[in-house]
């Protein structure tokens, strides 16, 4: 079994996450027969080539056929493979949503979906190809586990945890190559289970996917420019939602602000607003993600910037909150 | 035998469709009788007492409106009691407007959103053939159903994939919700397009036991494709008010009709 170690962690964010995901999968399928991949023509763009020609028997491309694809998966999922189906992560989470929703959801079916280039990582494929809402399409299925990993190691830790995880998952990938590193050595990884990732007493940021590792540059930073101490949480799981890690915070900070590469409608900042409301929290939550619109495209860090995910745009945004 | 089977079938779907008090789907419910009791009785390999057995071979409705058919031939088979049966469409009850997941009363998946059967048959029929398991895979479709484009999706993957133990049976009662499928959305021949697909084809009177069966034989000697059943249906097959009625696609039983009805299947010569 590969371990997170410093080497391994410099050389899958070199490669980024999807590579991160196919080199995952191989090592599981080595070990279990019963791992299968799926992908609707971007066994490629998965990372999956070694996986293909290692374990072609286990390896199955739909075609560009999202909806099938998932069908498909559900099929043979519920006669014990474990099924990692892969797209790009509108097309398997909108695209299919419905096929989702009757075989993960209403039948509870352990397929494990794998959203590629989720966010604004698909850069100037433009908002065809960005991730924005799926998390929330997926999040609003009953049933159906929805998890972010924060970088690379964290992808390894997912794709571990799901292969033998009885109910169906939502693996969504945001970042590209040359993914800044979170973890460096082996830590407690457990769906619905948040991880600190830096103390502080003053504020807390909750962020998932690829913004743990920008709130942590932006909590040092502002820890640097106003003397107070700042926590971040990963919030890897958006669902089930970490209710007592949420309310925990509630409970120890004025202010918490959640930080995502996801609309700002349905994602992690829902989630935490849902739980506020049903419960009798005083705090303040701050959501900070992709406003409400389509995000004029460019590079990767070009789209960051117009959706306001920089570190600097992050900073100053929650400065001025707090004001 | 079949025959005796069949009336029984058609009884049971007027009284459950009567006495559940509400609008149900006689038309596509009754077209189908034939071709489910055959299936049921000669063709498919399953152990009512143990509806569970791994090496089953697998039906589903993917045309899940069709379920007074579906279930009032898994009560006549044994798979359902009838004091389950007579919950149909009553609050609570196992046996709503379209199939759910219950692999005890021999349900093997949800269905009620059209064109997504064949996809999970796909995936259950490829899974036997990787894990070696002589199993078949028996997927019925509607016409009307034939609309929705993840079908074609799914049998695309089929012909790729060689599911020479998938048969789709197409109910052909050409109707659908909003009137003929010919004058809705679905006029070119049913037949050549599963044949342009990479299917095998066998058209068939759909109520005639002789030529399904035969059908299901054929289909169960396949190699190297999947096949599907073109079926030509009545919608409403057995009573006259029904037949080819499309105001019985979804619709209530009103008490006269419900004893017009009963008479004519207790009288009827099949």
């Amino acid at each position: 079994m590969i371990e997170i170690n410093k080497k391994n962690a410099r050389t899958w964010s070199r490669i980024g996450v999807r590579a991160t995901y196919g080199m995952a999968l191989l090592e599981a399928a080595k070990e279990d027969p019963l791992v299968l991949a799926m992908s609707a023509d971007l066994g490629r763009s998965s990372g999956l080539n070694q996986f293909i020609s290692k374990f072609p028997d286990q390896f199955v491309n739909a075609g560009i056929a999202e909806q099938n694809m998932v069908g498909v998966a559900a099929g043979m999922a519920r006669e014990g493979f474990s099924v990692f189906a892969s797209s790009f992560a509108p097309f398997i989470s909108m695209r299919a949503s419905e096929q989702v929703r009757m075989n993960l959801g209403y039948m509870n079916i352990p397929v494990k979906l794998v959203a590629l280039g989720s966010g604004l990582s698909m850069g100037f494929l433009g908002n065809s190809h960005y991730g924005l809402e799926d998390a929330a399409v997926m999040r609003a299925i009953p049933g159906l586990s929805v998890v972010s990993p924060a970088d690379c190691a964290e992808v390894f830790k997912v794709i571990r945890a799901s292969i033998n995880y009885p109910h169906p998952v939502y693996i969504r990938l945001t970042g590209g190559v040359n993914n800044p590193i979170v973890y460096q050595d082996d830590y407690e990884f457990e769906f619905g289970k948040a991880v600190c990732v830096k103390e502080g007493k003053d504020l807390c940021i909750v962020a998932t996917g690829s913004m743990v590792a920008i709130a942590i540059t932006v909590a040092n930073e502002i820890e640097a420019l106003k003397g107070m101490s700042v926590k971040v949480v990963n919030m890897h799981t958006l669902k089930p939602l970490d209710e007592t890690c949420i309310s925990e915070l509630f409970c120890d900070f004025h202010t918490i602000v959640s930080l995502e590469e996801h609309s700002v409608v349905g994602g992690l900042g829902s989630a935490i607003s849902e739980f506020k409301s049903r419960g009798n929290h005083l705090a303040r939550h701050i959501s900070i993600g992709i406003e409400d619109c389509y995000v004029k495209a460019g590079d990767y860090q070009y789209a960051l910037a117009e959706a306001g995910l920089t570190k600097e745009k992050i900073i100053s945004n929650i400065l001025n909150k707090l004001q | 035998m079949t025959r005796t089977l069949t009336n029984s079938i058609r009884r049971d779907i007027v009284e459950a469709g009567y006495h559940c008090g509400g609008s149900a789907h006689f038309g596509g419910g009754l077209s189908i009788v034939d071709l489910l009791a055959v299936l049921y009785e000669k063709h498919l390999r399953f152990d009512k007492n143990n509806p569970l057995w791994p090496e089953r071979d697998v039906f589903i409705l993917s045309k899940g409106h069709g379920v007074l058919g579906y279930f009032a031939t898994l009560k006549n088979i044994g798979l359902i009691s009838a004091d389950c049966f007579r919950t149909f469409q009553k609050n609570g009850s196992d046996l709503i407007a379209h199939p759910v997941l219950n692999l005890p009363l021999g349900i093997e998946s949800s269905n009620g959103s059209l064109g997504q059967g064949l996809s999970f048959g796909c995936g259950i029929a490829l899974a036997a053939k990787k894990k070696l398991m002589h199993r078949r895979i028996y997927i019925m479709l509607g016409d009307g159903e034939c609309n929705e484009g993840a079908v074609w999706e799914a049998a695309m993957f089929a012909a790729q994939y060689e599911l020479d133990n998938l048969i789709a049976i197409i109910d052909v009662n050409g109707f659908q919700n909003d009137g003929p499928t010919a004058v809705v959305s679905n006029k070119a021949d049913m037949a050549a397009k599963w044949a342009a697909f990479g299917w095998d084809t066998i058209e068939i009177d759909g109520h005639s036991t002789e030529q399904i069966s035969n059908a299901y034989k054929c289909a169960e000697n396949a190699t190297g494709k999947p096949t599907a059943i073109i079926a030509n249906t009545v919608k409403g097959k057995g009573v006259s008010f029904m037949e080819n009625n499309n105001e019985w696609h979804h619709n209530r039983l009103t008490e006269k009709n419900y004893l017009i009805a009963i008479d004519e299947l207790e009288n009827s010569s099949d």
